[in-house]
């Protein structure tokens, strides 16, 4: 089954899972340790990226890693988006804050 | 908030790193104590709705941070980071990794380098992450690829959604 890319992005969990696996390939273990749902819904949740040809698999010995698909990388701008906003909401967050002690700091 | 604030965000393949810079509105000073003070670090560093919780950190040379990300529903994921060089207000530099709740790193993780630099009440930050296993850097480079050829391309976007929040 072949499914539409954005698919991929429209859910929190899934974003959550390719931004993990953007920073490094993971086993399906190592993947779950990082949510609170069921291993079965975090492999629902791969099955779909899979579908979606973000996520492929790679074996390495007797271990399975999910990688992003390069050749897909094109068609999820949206995601990089998404990982690039990471860090953008982050210096936002600072910028809000800075501005708070610097407020706080004239009033005095 | 001044609107011309530099953002940056590139990855150099040569040598295995990913550069951000970025400007704030801020002395040098309180700029530095936001990236080294947890109470403040606690924060801003969590990208929204996530929340950033400082188990402990020792900002000395050899000292370490230990912390979580914690999602909405109150998952945790850990990270320890290790302070290997301070230059007070200047530079200071750490190995990140993440870990379990017991503080079992997963390595390998990544060397950060931060500078700072103030003038006229703005200060620039850099951060360059290196990742030493060039194995993990392709991984990396598969998700951080277009940011590359985004920052060319859209940084007067960029600029303008920055400015707009």
């Amino acid at each position: 089954m072949r499914r539409d890319v954005f698919q991929a992005i429209a859910d929190p969990t899934r974003r959550a899972i390719i931004t993990l696996i953007a920073l490094h390939a993971m086993t399906p273990n190592a993947l779950a340790e990082h949510f609170d749902i069921t291993r079965q819904a975090v492999s629902k949740h791969i099955r779909i990226l899979s579908e979606c040809q973000i996520v492929k698999q790679e074996q390495a010995g007797r271990e399975i890693y999910y990688q992003l698909d390069i050749n897909k990388i094109e068609e999820i701008d949206q995601w990089v988006e998404q990982l690039r906003k990471i860090w953008e909401t982050r210096f936002n967050q600072l910028d809000k804050l800075l501005s708070t002690i610097k407020n706080k700091k004239n009033e005095k | 908030m001044k609107n011309d604030l530099l953002f940056d965000f590139t990855v150099d393949k040569s040598t295995k790193t990913v550069l951000i810079t970025r400007e704030f509105d801020a002395e040098l000073s309180l700029v530095w104590d936001a990236f080294t003070r947890p109470e403040l670090l606690d924060q801003w560093v969590a990208p929204e709705p996530y929340k950033a919780k400082t188990k402990y950190m020792n900002f000395e040379v050899g000292g370490k941070r230990f912390y979580a990300m914690v999602s909405p529903e109150g998952k945790e994921s850990w990270a320890i980071q290790e302070y290997t060089s301070i230059t007070p207000k200047t530079n200071f530099k750490m190995y990140n990794a993440f870990a379990d709740a017991d503080e079992n790193p997963e390595l390998p993780g990544s060397e950060w380098d931060h500078n700072f630099s103030g003038q006229n009440g703005t200060t620039k930050v850099s951060i360059s992450i290196y990742n030493e296993s060039l194995e993990r850097l392709e991984k990396l480079e598969q998700g951080f690829k277009i940011g590359m050829s985004m920052t060319l391309d859209n940084l007067d976007k960029l600029l303008e959604t920055l400015s707009q929040k």
